[in-house]
């Protein structure tokens, strides 16, 4: 004898459930597409690092507090009306600067590199300015009619250069470059005429021999070793090498899960840092590192479409900016451990362990979600 | 149109802004294009090339040095082994506090403070996985403080490592050498693969002659190794197969027997058997510890040892040359017979001394008053130096050497041991190469004279007189005298024997002339006035024998020599030469004393003791 109340068919309790979890997603002003595209790299992340860790389940339990660190902040940032994100910007920017100057004065050592400041818990400024450059540039290009004229554009190259330049002596040249990358996207976003652009690139590359000029020892040998790996096999080249050695011994589909031996011999340095993406091409091949790829195209397209309709001027260059900043970091840490680019200590987003690049980023990835939930609410 | 004045224009705006995401999208696009192609290039195209590179990275081979050979006497006993030796070894990053187990240790009395500051450079100097040895051979009670504290010292191991172990110390230091530490001499020699885990080394005497047969066949393991060199897993496992063990042609009675007459002197004693020219015994005083000097001497012992004047090291038996004295007179005798200079019954009168024709110089005879009429016999038995003053002149240097070199003497024997001297034969045309002014260039008469009792330029290594001495036993046939008997392959057991390996024969046929100057030294022992005739009444077979005595200086004319009245280190060598039994023999000797002063009473008992010792006769009664 059944119960005709409580015979509900699966079809119709799937429909509830899917219902439900839209109508929580909504709640909380998450976007499913783009969670479900960042559960999947967290996801790979967690498999290569237990992998590049030695499969040690501490080191792996410490990163998954870690990323549930970040999913707050995701949470939280999510929350945030882009309007006050936007009344806010010119604080964060400023307290972000603040920061900068505190390191530079009084900064802990951390591998030659004086980027850390100790409260409480170890903190890197230069992160809080990944967001803070941004979010001032469209700020500032949010009231002006675009495209910016060229005033708002010199604003814009001081308002940018002053941290990057900041970060750049600390020394944290790859921040820095990003900086400065994100404060071109934005720029570039905000409808520059082409014009400038070929004169700011034909600038850029004037300015290479400048820029070569006041770059530290380390930094030279980097791009150096770049040009001709096998001159310093044992030394500033060995990255690069190792990093190769491992990528291209993973053939196409890689000599599995915890197979790799480059990586589980110790033979790749920084591997579950700067160098998982070598850990991941060895292990899981060609195939494992374009799904890993594809995944994040997913992220950047979903925030590319979220930024081509957000409601206003500030939320469409953010959202842009930021997802496409986002692909910059997968760029370049890609291409540096495949000995594309210098080696510039670019993590791999979402990938590599540590807290303060994740937790950034996924305050970005908040911020989007805020943007295309948010939407509505906005005043068109 | 300034900015302020601009109007917002949302849809043109946002129609730029999507063109721009647009021109993005492609941008984005184009580098996704470049890693992928970066990847097809690195994991499709070059996909060999880093695979081999990546197998390349991990897999080293380590050596296992394998086990030395035993050194063994003719009759099986043991003249080297190995013998574990404890070692103290740490392993830094398992230390948890390194000054405070550094301390504990000084206080356990383990290790020495002023060692400290060195310890610590080296362990700063190495990785710190890498096991680093800090205390060698531990003494029981340097092991019982340790084993006591063990739980204190984690990060510490004990190990038993095998040394090279020689029960017989000195007494046999001079035949058997001893290992060492690999030199950068040796690792030029040595094959690089076979030594790559081996740390000692033969150094000298048959260690070092054997060393191919006593080292055996490294293994290896093939390890899997992370980018720091620290192991992480064992692949595969190539025992190394372990030396021959050498049988060496000594006897350890005889040997035993010959350094122990030898205790307190400097000197030499070979002895060898005349049918195969086996080295029975052969030693050489003042020895040294060869255990010590295989663990390993600090730089200041080995100097003591090095500039001792007595010089331990100093390998007299293959090495030292002395005038052969007396000793040689049985074969300036067979000499004058083989050239029919005399007969054995020719009989000349002995009344002290011998002049040359023409000359007013007296060679003196040991016995002042003289021996009166002598035949060969007598003067082989009592040793008369006028008989073979006359005997040489009349032979001439060039056949009387001539006779001799064919004993082997003046040249190496060709013992299978390193460094052997050759000793001097003189002649006219070696006195011309000899000597760079002109006038010592020359040959004199007198020369030859005194090289008939030899004496003058000639001399002789311990080894050559035990060598002529054998042939003499064999009566001219001669075999290259060797240490090496056989080696036994350590798993089977089977032993692979040398085989003798004859010397052209010493070109005299006669019997009648073999029997004349062996009768002779068979009177030297045990005729009616032999000078050893006191130790050669005292065996208990036929033997046979013959004194020598090597002047150290020369006495000037007119005066008599006088033990007493000498410095003990310029007083004469004591010689002497013996084969037994009689009729067939099977071990000739010869000994050497330096300032030993007389042969038949010094060196002759000496003789006997060695040879009693491998004949084990009955005890006489």
């Amino acid at each position: 004898m059944s119960n005709p109340l409580l015979n509900i068919s699966t079809e119709s309790r799937s429909r509830v459930e899917q219902n439900l979890l839209a109508r929580v997603l909504r709640a909380l002003h998450l976007d499913g597409p783009l969670l479900i595209g960042i559960l999947g790299v967290l996801l790979f992340s967690l498999l290569a690092l237990y992998s590049a860790e030695g499969q040690q389940i501490r080191e792996l339990l410490d990163q998954v507090v870690r990323m549930l660190l970040a999913f707050a902040a995701l949470l939280f940032m999510a929350q945030i009306n882009p309007v006050w994100l936007r009344r806010g910007a010119p604080f964060i920017y400023a307290l972000g600067l603040l920061l900068l100057i505190l390191v530079l004065a009084t900064g802990e050592i951390g591998k030659g590199a004086q980027r850390w400041l100790d409260i409480g818990i170890r903190f890197q400024p230069s992160e809080i300015m990944k967001l803070g450059v941004p979010l001032l540039l469209c700020w500032l290009l949010h009231e002006r009619a675009l495209p910016p004229s060229p005033g708002v554009v010199a604003m814009v190259i001081i308002l940018t250069f002053l941290p990057a330049g900041m970060i750049a002596v600390q020394p944290d040249l790859g921040t820095a470059i990003l900086i400065v990358l994100s404060g071109a996207v934005v720029i570039f976003l905000a409808g520059l005429g082409w014009r400038y652009i070929v004169a700011a690139t034909a600038l850029a590359a004037a300015a290479m021999p400048a820029l070569w000029m006041v770059m530290h020892d380390y930094q030279r040998k980097r791009v150096l070793t770049l040009l001709d790996p096998e001159s310093d096999p044992l030394g500033a080249g060995y990255h690069i090498i190792q990093s190769k050695i491992a990528i291209g011994s993973g053939g196409v589909f890689g000599k599995g899960w915890l197979n790799g031996t480059q990586g589980q011999l110790e033979f790749l340095p920084e591997r579950h840092t700067d160098f998982i993406f070598a850990v991941i091409g060895e292990e899981f091949g060609l195939f494992g590192a374009l799904f890993l790829l594809a995944i994040y195209l997913f992220i950047v397209g979903r925030g590319l479409y979220i930024a081509a309709n957000a409601p206003d001027t500030f939320s469409r260059l953010l959202a842009g900016t930021l997802s496409t900043t986002f692909f910059f970091y997968v760029f370049v840490n890609t291409a540096m451990v495949m000995g594309l680019i210098p080696v510039v200590g670019v993590p791999l987003p979402l990938v590599s362990a540590g807290g303060t690049s994740m937790v950034t980023l996924m305050a970005c990835f908040g911020i989007l979600m805020s943007i295309h939930t948010h939407r509505k609410l906005v005043a068109r | 149109m300034a900015p302020a004045s601009r109007i917002k224009e949302h849809w043109r705006e946002q129609q730029l802004f999507n063109s721009r995401i647009l021109v993005t999208v492609f941008l984005l696009l184009m580098l996704a294009m470049l890693v992928i192609v970066r990847l097809a290039q690195l994991q499709v195209l070059s996909y060999d090339y880093y695979s081999a590179a990546s197998s390349g990275n991990q897999i080293r081979a380590e050596p296992i040095p394998p086990i030395r050979g035993l050194l063994l006497d003719r009759n099986g006993k043991v003249l080297a082994e190995n013998k574990p030796s404890y070692q103290l070894e740490i392993t830094p990053e398992r230390v948890p506090d390194m000054q405070d187990t550094l301390d504990q240790l000084v206080a356990a009395r383990i290790l020495a403070a002023e060692d400290l500051g060195e310890l610590r450079e080296l362990l700063a100097s190495r990785r710190s996985f890498e096991t680093l040895v800090i205390a060698e051979h531990l003494s029981d009670e340097e092991l019982a403080a340790f084993a006591v504290r063990r739980p204190h010292f984690p990060g510490l191991e004990v190990r038993a490592r095998l040394g090279r172990s020689y029960p017989w110390g000195e007494a046999a230091a001079h035949v058997l050498g001893y290992v060492g530490s690999l030199s950068a001499d040796d690792k030029r020699e040595l094959d690089p693969v076979e030594y790559a885990g081996t740390t000692h080394v033969g150094k000298s005497a048959a260690e070092r002659s054997f060393e191919s047969e006593l080292h055996g066949t490294s293994g290896h393991e093939d390890v899997v190794v992370n980018a720091h060199g620290r192991k992480m897993r064992v692949l595969k496992r190539v025992r190394p197969l372990p030396g021959q063990d050498v049988i060496l042609t000594i006897d350890l009675d005889a040997q035993l027997a010959a350094s122990s007459a030898l205790v307190g002197r400097r000197g030499a004693v070979v002895a060898i058997d005349p049918d195969t020219g086996e080295v029975l015994a052969f030693t050489s005083t003042p020895g040294y510890d060869p255990n010590a000097i295989s663990a390993g001497l600090s730089r200041r012992a080995y100097l003591a040892l090095q500039e001792d004047i007595d010089r331990p090291l100093f390998n007299r038996a293959l090495r030292g040359q002395y005038p052969p004295g007396s000793t040689i007179k049985p074969i300036v005798g067979l000499a004058g017979l083989h050239f029919g200079v005399i007969t054995p019954q020719k009989r000349v009168y002995c009344g002290g001394a011998y002049s040359l024709p023409g000359s007013s110089h007296r060679y003196r005879d040991w016995k002042p008053e003289g021996h009166g009429s002598v035949g060969l016999y007598e003067s082989i038995e009592q040793s008369c130096d006028v008989y073979f003053y006359g005997l040489a002149r009349e032979l001439g240097i060039e056949r009387m050497g001539g006779f001799m070199r064919e004993f082997g003497l003046g040249a190496s024997t060709g013992i299978d041991m390193e460094g052997e001297q050759s000793g001097v034969v003189p002649s006219a045309a070696w006195k011309k190469k000899a000597f760079k002014r002109r006038e010592a260039q020359v040959w004199f008469p007198g020369e030859t004279v005194i090289a008939g009792i030899g004496q003058g330029y000639m001399l002789t290594t311990p080894l050559q007189l035990a060598h002529a001495a054998a042939t003499i036993a064999a009566r001219g046939k001669r075999f290259k005298p060797h240490l090496l008997k056989g080696a036994r392959d350590p798993a089977t057991g089977t032993i692979e024997y040398q085989a003798p390996k004859p010397l052209p024969a010493v070109d005299e046929q006669d019997a009648l002339h073999w029997d004349a100057i062996i009768e002779g030294m068979h009177g030297v022992m045990q005729g009616p006035r032999g000078t050893a005739r006191a130790v050669g009444s005292r065996a208990a077979f036929a033997i046979a024998g013959k004194s020598g005595t090597a002047q150290v200086f020369s006495v000037a004319q007119g005066q008599k020599y006088k033990a007493s009245e000498v410095d003990e280190r310029r007083r004469d060598h004591a010689l002497f030469i013996a084969f037994a039994p009689l009729d067939a023999p099977r071990i000739a000797v010869a000994v050497v004393i330096e300032n030993g002063e007389s042969g038949s009473k010094v060196a002759a008992p000496i003789a006997l003791d060695v040879i009693n010792a491998y004949l084990k006769p009955a005890p006489a009664t």
